[in-house]
């Protein structure tokens, strides 16, 4: 077909609706983080409460992002390397976190943790916090980015299929050595994209964590519920400049993407 | 096949024990909880003016938004896998933002584009459209959110197919429009169907793009996930569980939809390489 003709058009109404959306959006992300300078900018991002719900973000990524992690291998493994029945709606069932609303994701813990919730009364009894305090932020970001890492194995192992493996354990190699000598290598680079777009998405859920957190400043606030704060108080240039930290990172997943597909493709 | 690898076991056991704990025992306990509350307290919590005007509210901009990612995705997919230009990799980059930007900062950048003063709001405000907390402004923060998944669904479509077809049926002298709504179009309609479900199921639960710019106007500009937001904010937990429930039961009827759509794409698909390998 010959489309030749429309190239030009079509490539600037992408450009355009993309521009609109996603570019300006980004733009004035930078622009708002420096309209005051670069020492309101750094002060911004510096200042206690600020480097507090840094701290704390990176908390919630530290215990999130391993235990994801495994659970991402083992999924792949059980649901690749085996044949039975139901290892498809498994698939499926992996993925129901991106089909449950943020708010709902956060709603579910507060039922389970909270004080009127099915195990409010046992944890007030052994004074154990968990809504409103970081342990709560941990479970509703777990929650949400469940499925990040497993996805991003599943196709790759399902694809490389498990001869590899089976003729290293011929020739007498263990389980687990066999998994880091052979499997590893081959799922690596989905594996590092997963684990970024997870730590990611891990840094930046926002609905959830706002149910669960109760928004004590200093105390229970990550990286993007301080941003809603300052934006909230007016306080545009600081709450951009936060932003902008996270922003970075989101940019930094993206361009790991890209290198890991060509990676792929090469591979 | 054999099941001569070892672990089976310990994987699939962890991987159950992880999901259930994280995920599954605390959806059955929001069921299990809406159960409790009694008929009269659910459908007093659910035959509410608010709520119809919020699931209107978000019905009708998650549909919108998904036709207009249905239009530009596909309209994107195929500058991406058919033609060559300066900057293809960082527009094919660029798709994936929404995925990587927290919503929150999406919501704020959003709305600071859109508001009476920004860049944007402000020439679109002398021809007396208002964007930021208006259904407009919902829509757009949804559509931000909902763009990849129309142009990563289509794209791998788009590149399996042989242009052949589409070259025959020009030598038999069809218009560009003509080959592309007749040969190109039926191809690419289930996975542009699935991108847009996938779009739309996210939108209906997105919170935390749209409440910057939505304003939050009660019959108005406020959506379900906000009402829910606003009814554990009032400790009115059955309120709350009461929608969640409603919400959950549409999100996993529209997972289903999408579920089929794709299951159907990868039939039809696998259907296609035998064709063409024989």
């Amino acid at each position: 077909m010959n489309t030749k003709t429309y190239k030009p058009l079509l490539i600037f109404i992408a450009f355009l609706f993309l521009t609109l959306f996603l570019l300006l959006p980004l733009l004035i992300i930078f622009i708002g983080a420096f309209s005051q300078g670069f020492g309101v900018f750094w002060h911004s991002i510096t200042e206690p409460a600020a480097r507090h719900a840094i701290f704390l973000t990176l908390l919630v990524v530290v215990v999130t992002v391993p235990l994801h992690t495994l659970f991402g291998l083992s999924a792949a493994w059980a649901l690749t390397k085996y044949r039975f029945r139901g290892r498809q709606l498994l698939i499926t069932l992996i993925e129901i976190p991106f089909a449950v609303s943020p708010v709902i994701a956060g709603l579910v813990f507060i039922i389970l943790y909270g004080v009127n919730g099915f195990l409010g009364e046992w944890l007030l009894a052994n004074n154990l916090q968990i809504i409103f305090a970081v342990p709560g932020i941990i479970f509703a970001t777990m929650f949400v980015t469940l499925p990040f890492i497993a996805r991003e194995l599943i196709p790759l192992m399902e694809a490389q299929g498990s001869d590899a493996e089976e003729a290293s354990l011929t020739l007498g190699a263990g389980g687990f050595r066999t998994f880091y000598h052979v499997t590893l290598p081959a799922i690596k680079w989905g594996l590092l994209y997963g684990v970024i777009l997870c730590s990611a998405r891990a840094i930046g859920e926002f609905g959830a964590v706002s149910v669960v957190s109760g928004r004590i400043r200093g105390a229970t606030n990550t990286m993007p519920l301080h941003v809603e704060i300052l934006y909230n108080e007016y306080q545009f240039a600081a709450a951009f400049s936060v932003a902008l930290l996270m922003s970075l990172f989101a940019i930094f997943t993206i361009v790991i993407k890209q290198v890991v597909e060509r990676k792929q493709q090469l591979g | 096949m054999k099941r001569t690898l070892p672990g089976f076991p310990l994987s699939f056991g962890f991987m159950m024990f992880y999901m259930s704990f994280i995920v599954f025992i605390p959806l059955i306990a929001l069921v299990w909880y809406t159960m409790g509350i009694g008929w009269e307290a659910f459908w007093n919590a659910i035959f509410d003016p608010r709520l119809f005007a919020a699931l209107r509210l978000s019905f009708s901009a998650s549909f919108i938004a998904a036709i207009i990612n249905g239009v530009f995705g596909l309209l994107i997919a195929w500058v991406l896998v058919r033609y060559d230009f300066f900057g293809k990799r960082i527009m094919d980059g660029m798709i994936d933002l929404p995925f990587a930007l927290p919503t929150a900062v999406a919501g704020i950048a959003l709305t600071s584009l859109y508001a009476e003063n920004g860049w944007i709001g402000s020439l679109l405000a002398p021809l007396g459209i208002q964007v930021a907390f208006t259904p407009i402004g919902v829509t757009i923060a949804l559509t931000f959110i909902g763009l990849p998944f129309v142009v990563r669904m289509v794209e791998p479509v788009l590149r399996s197919l042989d242009q052949e077809t589409e070259e025959a049926a020009g030598l038999l002298g069809a218009s560009p429009f003509t080959i592309f709504k007749t040969v190109l179009l039926p191809l690419l309609t289930p996975a542009i169907l699935a991108g847009m479900t996938l779009a739309f199921a996210r939108a209906l639960g997105e919170y935390g793009s749209v409440v910057f710019i939505a304003g939050n106007i009660p019959m108005q500009t406020e959506i379900v996930p906000l009402l829910i937001m606003n009814k554990l904010e009032q400790f009115d937990y059955a309120g709350a569980t009461a929608i969640a429930t409603v919400m959950l039961a549409l999100s996993f009827i529209l997972l289903l939809g999408a579920n089929i759509l794709q299951w159907w794409l990868s039939r039809n698909l696998g259907q296609k390489v035998v064709d063409s390998s024989r």
